[in-house]
């Protein structure tokens, strides 16, 4: 049959030449559809004679396989050339601002303290507190600096009017209190605010420090140089780091050490550490001769300003954004 | 102290290089905080003598000088140009020979104004020995000609500037500092001559110790016939000079050499002042002393004098009184050379308001035994330099301080350091520190020396062994410990997971200064029994804070006067609030906000300012799962129509709200900020989560608008629907407020969302509708609402 071929090939030249998917639909109908050509072709079959009728049937649904097939590619493409010209139309500038709610963010001495407190955390130590308000006995008297100690002219105290308190000096107190609640071992950082009579560049009448205590049966001086060596390099994150303790003399300590560091060009004091004084111990009823174990402490404030390069102690207490919004 | 290097080393010898020097004592606990030279480098500087000097032909301001810098007798002088205006024939002056290398200059052999130069002479300035000079610098008379400048003045030396701890008061001097050096360098001291001075005559004051607990040793000498106007020689005033110390005379400057030499403080009184012998006693009540800085003080009790028979002299190791001071007219002296107990000598610095180079060593310690030493040398001294004749030395003695000797365990060494020392170690540090020492079974029995004051129990020891041994020699090693965890409690948060969610919400964190100004204190928490500092640096520090909104108010127009027109801040700190019992010091969490709600960005809503409810919903945040209720409340900082107490189960917990427009005036802000405060205890903690099944039954939404009169407020209508709502209703939520065209006026119009919902099944349409006439029967009932 000629004209089965014939119509095969027209249609698919039909079906080739339309870019709608509405009019591709509706050429359907004029091959496929009740009254559609290859449908009259298959209701002519009933006429043939019977041995012919399964090949020329055959022949047919072959033609229709064919038809059906070219119009669902035709289909595909036309949609997906919708599709591309849709998708062109929606695209964005994905380079402009996103919008909503922005981020605040925490003081560059919180930063330092959290991480403070997580590497001590790491090691074992707990974080203790106290108040800020203190009292001549636990600032000074409970830590081997009775009244008129020359040691105590190393921190020029703010004192409250009445006479009988003060602002700490340290965070020192706070061990003080602990260690008269607590029973060793004890292993503790005492973080917090702490105020001296001074203002400068280098010094600001309000501060922070951060204090560690760790008393147990046989920890040494020598543990106390294992424990902040490695917290500065965890702290700075530079496994070459060098600290150094140079003798000096606190009242609650000894032997004391001066702590210097080190990225390798020049030392820094960073801290202060000693032994715990056995009349430290023997003021809140630990037995020295059972217990010993080491104290440090150092400036947050300074370890902010190592780690991140900042050059102007004040700026911490200015908190003007331009400055904060840098530690996010 | 500030001291010279060279006369260090003219007591110990050792062939450290400076920087060695230095370090040791730094490395042994003596830290040396700096060290300058005294002149920068330069050469070929010798002592010259102006010979003649003529005019300069060419120049009115310019002489031409003939100088001699050889010294020698067949010597050609040189010809050099000079326009110092304080040159004179005879005069010794530094001469820059052709060639010399000066502080920026190199010295060439010139024609100046036509005439030959063959050098320069030079001032104070030029050789780089001071900021300014007003012509040439003078040298002794003495000085030999063509001597290189910089051996004549002993340029080649260093200042040190040491940082004394407070136990070493034996390291205040050279023969201290030496005996360190020694130490810890395992050198030898070398001695100053401090031999007996013949008495030349019999003279000789009577002491009396009246307080000898006080004062349990003092010696005292006459000196006669001295001329008090004899000049200090150059040594002596350039090493003091070096130690910081200026020169006055010679008889004051010899107490003040003695003290930076030997380290014991001495005084000098002019003998025709003191009338009989000399009593150290206890101020009377009320007794008046004009002391040598001119201020007049009445003395307490505890304060220690010097008096004679009649009258206070001098404040005992303190400062000297005017009336009994060395003057001109002196001819006569009593130097005194005492101990005071550091006790009674500490704190009196602070009492009075100064202390002096005296009272600083005293109240550390100065060796007992060693005060005759001191008297000698200073006797010597005067003699050489004033002449007179010295009497015998008195010398009243009660019960000086002991040295109990110190029991020491070689395993506490091991235990306290982490690293064991052996006796032989042990015992010859002991040796190199002086310390008297024997051997025991475990260990040493250790008696100091009278220097020093800093050693009185085992650990003492251990420091010193430890400390000459070397710090560095200690291994690090951490802690090995049976492993143990740390409690995690879940109920409550730490204070960086609030400061992390506050900045999450766009709030930056502050620190701010617990002392603040006491207008804040009146104005912020009408608090007028604020904690006061004593001695506060500034006024505007002057008292503590009892809130956190004077601090935050202060930050917000510090940035909005900086070009910020958007600041959003919280802290995190201790208040502190006086109370029945005493003050208490609660950590509380703060916050401002004021400018746009939402940073401006494009595409957004149309920007409006943040308020009320823009905080209210960060606080709600803050606290969850905790939930809040807001009751209207007035606080003295904030607009009494837009101001809330939290209350947390019924407890008051903070405060939310506007600020006050009278401070927003006063405190010169362009806008009011929006000011929260809380309890970090409260924001912390809170309740582990309780698992509830969760319904499989979809949910039924309803809305509903009601009209209630303006002034019900949401909580109320929310309070009645809690406690009286069938338990089908799941949730309501107002989702909008109207008020205009429909409403009559002084009434509103809520619209309610509410979730229906049974966990058994699924409700049928008349259920739910009854839930509803529920809802709108309690609110008709409790507030006369009408459905819109």
């Amino acid at each position: 049959m000629q004209d089965l071929d014939a119509i095969v090939k027209d249609a698919l030249a039909v079906f080739a030449g339309i870019h709608d998917a509405d009019e591709l639909e509706q050429i359907k109908a004029r091959y496929l559809g009740k009254t559609g050509v290859l449908t009259e072709q298959l209701k002519g079959l009933g006429k043939l004679p019977a041995a012919e009728r399964p090949a020329m049937g055959a022949r047919i649904n072959a033609a229709k396989v064919a038809l059906e097939q070219s119009l669902g590619t035709r289909r595909e493409y036309l949609q997906n050339v919708k599709l591309e010209a849709k998708l062109k139309e929606e695209s964005l500038d994905v380079t402009l601002p996103g919008r909503g709610s922005a981020l605040g963010g925490l003081h560059p001495v919180s930063r330092t303290l959290e991480r403070v407190e997580q590497i001590f955390h790491s090691m074992g130590f707990e974080v203790a507190d106290g108040p800020e308000i203190e009292t001549d006995f636990y600032n000074f008297t409970a830590l081997n600096q009775p009244e008129n100690h020359p040691a105590r002219s190393m921190h020029d105290t703010f004192y409250l009017e009445g006479g009988k308190h003060l602002l700490r000096t340290h965070t020192s107190p706070i061990q003080v209190r602990y260690m008269e609640t607590h029973k060793p071992p004890i292993r503790i950082i005492a973080p917090g605010r702490v105020y001296r009579v001074d203002s400068d560049a280098t010094h600001s009448p309000m501060f922070h420090q951060v204090e560690g205590l760790w008393i147990d049966e046989r920890i040494s001086f020598a543990n106390l140089k294992g424990v902040v060596t490695e917290f500065f390099r965890l702290f700075f994150e530079r496994g070459d780091l060098q600290v150094r303790f140079r003798p000096s003399f606190f009242p609650f300590t000894e032997p004391s050490a001066e702590i210097d560091m080190s990225f390798g060009d020049g030392w820094l004091e960073i801290g202060g550490c000693g032994m715990v004084h056995p009349r430290v111990l023997k003021n809140v009823n630990i037995n020295s001769e059972q217990f010993q174990g080491f104290a440090f402490g150092m400036g947050l404030d300074r370890l902010t300003m190592l780690r991140y390069g900042v050059n102007d102690l004040r700026l911490f207490f200015e908190n003007d954004l331009r400055f904060l919004r840098q530690f996010r | 102290m500030k001291f010279s290097e060279n006369w260090l080393r003219s007591f110990v010898d050792s062939s450290l290089s400076t920087h060695e020097l230095a370090d040791l004592l730094t490395f042994g606990g003596i830290e040396i905080e700096s060290v300058a030279p005294v002149a920068p480098p330069f050469e070929n500087v010798v002592v010259g003598e102006v010979l003649s000097m003529e005019k300069h032909p060419n120049a009115d301001k310019l002489n031409v000088c003939q100088v001699s810098v050889a010294g020698s007798a067949n010597e050609v002088p040189l010809t050099i140009v000079c326009g110092a205006p304080n040159v004179r024939p005879g005069m010794r002056v530094p001469a820059a020979l052709v060639g010399a290398k000066l502080p920026g200059i190199e010295i060439k052999a010139a024609k100046v104004r036509g005439v030959e130069s063959s050098g320069m002479l030079c001032s104070a300035k030029e050789l780089g020995l001071s900021d300014a000079a007003d012509g040439l610098l003078v040298l002794p008379a003495d000085a030999v000609i063509g001597a290189n400048v910089r051996d004549a003045l002993s340029l080649d030396d260093r200042v040190f500037d040491s940082k004394p701890t407070p136990n070493r008061g034996d390291c205040l001097s050279m023969r201290g500092l030496a005996r360190e050096v020694a130490a810890l360098s395992a050198g030898a001291v070398k001695g100053v001559d401090v031999s007996v001075v013949p008495a030349a005559h019999g003279e000789k004051p009577m002491i009396t110790l009246a307080a000898p607990n006080a004062c349990p040793r003092y010696c005292g000498r006459l000196i006669k016939g001295i001329n008090v106007k004899a000049p200090t020689p150059d040594w002596m005033v350039q090493r003091l000079a070096r130690g910081g110390i200026r020169a006055i005379s010679a008889v004051v400057d010899v107490t003040n050499y003695v003290m930076l030499e030997l380290g014991q403080p001495m005084h000098a009184f002019d003998a025709a002042r003191i009338e009989g012998g000399i009593r150290v006693r206890f101020a009377a009540p009320g007794e008046k002393l004009t002391l040598l800085n001119d201020e007049t003080r009445e003395l307490g009790e505890s304060f220690l004098v010097i008096a004679d028979d009649r009258k206070a002299l001098a404040l005992a190791g303190i400062m000297g009184g005017a009336a009994s001071a060395v003057n001109d007219a002196t001819r006569d002296i009593v130097l005194e050379s005492a101990y005071f107990d550091p006790a009674v000598i500490a704190g009196k610095s602070r009492e009075l308001g100064f202390g002096s180079d005296s009272s600083f060593r005293f109240e550390r310690g100065v060796d007992f035994a060693a005060l005759r030493d001191a008297m000698e040398r200073a006797t010597r001294l005067v003699l050489d330099i004033c002449g007179g004749s010295a009497g015998p030395i008195t010398e009243a003695m009660a019960e000086l301080p002991r040295r109990e000797p110190i029991s020491l365990r070689m395993s506490r060494i091991e235990r306290v350091l982490g690293v064991a020392v052996s006796r032989a170690q042990a015992a010859a540090i002991f040796s190199r520190l002086g310390f008297t020492h024997v051997e025991t079974e475990d260990g040493f029995r250790v008696t100091p020396p009278s220097y020093r004051f800093d050693i009185a129990i085992e650990e003492d020891l251990i420091e010193e062994v430890a400390r000459v041994h070397g710090y560095g020699q200690i291994p690090a090693k951490c802690p090995v410990v049976a492993s143990s965890s740390l409690p995690a409690p879940e109920n409550s948060r730490s204070a960086f997971a609030i400061r992390r969610l506050l900045a999450a919400r766009d709030y930056q964190e502050v620190v701010t200064y617990s002392f603040v100004d006491r207008a804040w204190e009146l104005d912020f928490c009408d608090n007028r029994v604020a904690i006061a500092l004593a001695n506060p640096i500034a006024s505007q520090m002057a008292v503590m804070r009892s809130s956190l909104f004077g601090g935050l108010v202060n930050t917000v127009a510090y940035n909005l006067n900086h070009k910020h027109s958007r600041v959003r801040v919280f802290e995190v700190g201790r208040c502190f609030v006086p109370g029945p019992d005493g003050t208490v010091q609660p950590w509380r969490v703060g916050g401002a906000a004021c400018g746009h709600a939402v940073e401006d960005q494009w595409g957004a809503q149309p920007a409006r300012q943040v308020d009320f409810y823009d905080v209210k919903a960060d606080i709600e945040a803050l606290f969850q799962p905790n939930r809040l209720t807001f009751e209207a409340a007035a606080h003295p900082a904030l607009h009494p129509g837009k101001s809330a107490r939290l209350k947390l189960a019924g407890k008051p917990v903070g405060w939310i709200g506007e600020l006050h427009p009278k401070w927003q005036q006063k405190y010169d802000l362009p806008v009011a900020p929006v000011l929260f405060e809380a309890s970090l205890e409260d924001v912390a903690n809170r309740a582990l989560p309780a698992f509830q099944p969760t319904s499989k039954f979809p949910p039924v939404s309803r809305d509903l608008a009601l009209i209630f009169d303006e002034n019900t407020t949401y909580q109320a209508i929310f309070d009645a629907v809690n406690a009286q709502k069938p338990a089908l209703v799941t949730e309501f939520v107002v989702f909008d407020i109207y008020r205009g065209a429909g409403v009559e006026n002084g009434k509103k119009s809520l619209a309610f969302r509410m979730l229906v919902q049974d966990t058994d099944k699924t409700l049928t349409d008349a259920e739910v509708d009854s839930a509803v006439s529920e809802i709108i029967k309690i609110l008709r009932n409790q507030f006369n609402a009408k459905l819109r």
